[in-house]
């Protein structure tokens, strides 16, 4: 299957990612080289083969519960690029 | 004394251990060859200062029952460091500051070594040569022009240069490995869930692994043993004893079986590289082992399969990068959606951006079946290839890359081309089993080349006295002519 360009665009919005209409071009180019590489994989039938979903031979731990961690608002909102006090500040986005 | 930084990181615990040499002083001299070594581009961040400090406090009350007494390391900048920048070689990164530390730099610090700066590497770890990074291109220290590998290329060339004595990578298809291939040092990629993933940034979560880069065997073991250890934070962390790798490294291989995979070749792959295997198996046979001929028969189908694994895991672990709650923002964007789609787009290379736009395809509705099922699926054969060889073997002896170091520039234009670089890498991340390169050889042009010794899941002690018997049979030697200084 090949992609097109409303195609990648449809994919770039749903990734939340802009993109240089100048670019769509080249980048339409190298997505199908790339999916023509990796449908190489029809070739095999897989349908009696069960997905693989872990390679360890044991399921993921569960823990407590409970804090192990926390009061740490301040630490946490340094890294923000845009805070108001005790909060992230985003963009309006109610009107 | 002679030059201490061109020993291995065991001579330089001696010298530590009989106090030949202080931790200040061996700090310094790292210092004055980072600072000489500028041209590389090796460093993204450096912490001097604080490492002298730790460096100074170490000598006034030593402690040299620790692994790694005293010990500056550079580590690659994909782990957090706490209150050191940690960018991930990526522009959406370029002011985070992590209020925390990673489980395994945490390991290494309580093991007596402390941090002397954060290694350049590829953007989020997507890339095959260093080339992604939004911190530039890092150069081989074997020769002007030469990319490093990737996409732990500063740490690759930080080694290689005797800019730290030993470091630390991540592996998600190659990236420990390659490099040290293509800068004549060792690297493992242990396996899954040996290393925590806690606080390392995420690439793919199924396959990421972190792991030593040293320059020789024993080295490798000292750092596997100081990193390594159950994690209750990461749960896939495996609940294990923690093994001693450096005590018990052995070089007696004698009635090992070593399987050679045929399919482990590619179509015009340098005549030298096939030499290499040969000799390779050779040194193997006289260490007093066994070659058993074995297949895998779905090899060819890796490199598909772990692109479309990989991104898939990467759209959804790079989806938290929005500039909202650390990391770059914008400024433009009207809206919501606007600023997080010109935040994304601005902090974002090529490559990061293509590899989340195959993942979201591959996932979207109406493609996820013929797309993500199917490579889980072929994922099970490649896995299945191997359990059914390690019946009967008990390691497997390849080729590390398809080919020596190359050119900067020369495959930016075609990334199957590069991808194709971790064509013999890539299955073992996809069976999660542990993986060591070691240098080997070197080839027409004199860049260093490396065999690959793939072990069964937690069997790193084996791969290591196998790679330990090699190394003192194979008569290398990495001769890097310090041209930048």
């Amino acid at each position: 299957m090949s992609l097109d360009k409303e195609k990648i665009k449809h994919v770039a919005k749903l990734a939340r990612i802009s993109v240089d209409e100048a670019k769509v071009e080249s980048l339409t180019k190298d997505l199908n080289s790339i999916f023509k590489f990796i449908e190489q994989l029809n070739e095999l039938n897989t349908d009696k083969v069960k997905p693989l979903t872990s390679i360890l031979n044991q399921s993921l731990r569960s823990r407590k519960d409970k804090i192990s961690d926390g009061k740490i608002r301040e630490k946490i909102l340094k890294n923000s690029p845009k805070e108001n006090e005790e909060f992230f500040v985003v963009p309006k986005v109610v009107e | 004394m002679a030059d201490i930084t061109n020993q291995s990181l065991n001579e330089i615990i001696e010298n530590i251990k009989t106090k030949k040499v202080s931790s200040t002083d061996l700090t310094k001299a790292y210092i004055k060859n980072i600072e000489s070594a500028k041209k590389l581009n090796a460093f993204v961040t450096t912490t001097f200062d604080k490492a002298l400090d730790n460096a100074q406090q170490f000598d006034k009350k030593p402690n040299f029952d620790q692994l790694l007494p005293g010990i500056p390391l550079a580590v690659k900048d994909l782990f957090c460091t706490e209150n050191t920048k940690t960018t991930a070689g990526s522009n959406i990164l370029n002011n985070f500051i992590p209020s925390y530390e990673s489980t395994v730099t945490k390991n290494l610090w309580d093991n007596g070594s402390f941090l002397l700066g954060k290694l350049n590497c590829d953007e989020f770890a997507m890339g095959s040569s260093n080339e992604t990074s939004h911190y530039g291109n890092v150069i081989n220290p074997v020769g002007d022009q030469l990319v490093p590998g990737g996409s732990s290329g500063g740490s690759s060339s930080a080694l290689a240069a005797d800019l730290t004595p030993a470091t630390i990578g991540t592996d998600t298809g190659g990236s420990i490995r390659q490099p040290a291939s293509f800068t004549g040092t060792v690297g493992l990629k242990p396996t899954y869930g040996l290393c925590s993933r806690w606080g390392i940034v995420a690439f793919a979560s199924s396959l990421d692994q972190a792991g030593p880069m040293t320059k020789t065997i024993k080295d490798c073991a000292i750092m596997l043993e100081s990193m390594s250890g159950f994690d209750e934070k990461d749960s896939t962390s495996i609940n294990k004893k923690k093994e001693q790798y450096s005590k018990n490294l052995k070089d007696n291989i004698k009635g090992l079986k070593i399987g050679i995979p045929k399919e482990y070749r590619v179509d015009n792959m340098p005549k030298e590289i096939d030499e290499l295997w040969e000799k390779g198996k050779k040194i193997l046979i006289d260490l007093g082992a066994q070659l058993i001929d074995i297949s895998l028969p779905h090899t060819k189908y890796a490199l598909p399969t772990y692109y479309i694994v990989a991104p898939a895991e990467a759209s959804s672990n790079l989806a938290r990068y929005d500039g909202v709650r650390y990391g770059f923002r914008s400024k433009q964007g009207k809206d919501l959606i606007e600023m997080y789609e010109k935040t994304r787009s601005e902090g974002f290379g090529d490559e990061v951006k293509r590899r989340i736009l195959i993942g979201t395809y591959v996932l979207s509705s109406g493609y996820y079946d013929a797309y993500y099922l199917k490579a889980q699926k072929v994922r099970q054969l490649i896995k299945k290839d191997f359990d059914e060889s390690f019946k009967k073997i008990d390691a497997i002896l390849t080729p590390s890359t398809p080919s020596s170091a190359f050119k900067i520039g020369e495959k930016t234009n075609d990334p199957v081309s590069m991808y194709l670089n971790d064509i013999f890498t890539v299955p073992v991340n996809l069976a999660g089993l542990p993986a060591l390169s070691l240098p080997a050889g070197v080839d027409k042009k004199g860049y260093p080349l490396g065999l690959q010794l793939i072990g069964k899941a937690l069997d790193e002690q084996k791969i290591l006295n196998i790679g330990y018997a090699f190394e003192k049979n194979c008569g290398f030697k990495n001769e890097i002519k310090k041209w930048w200084s």
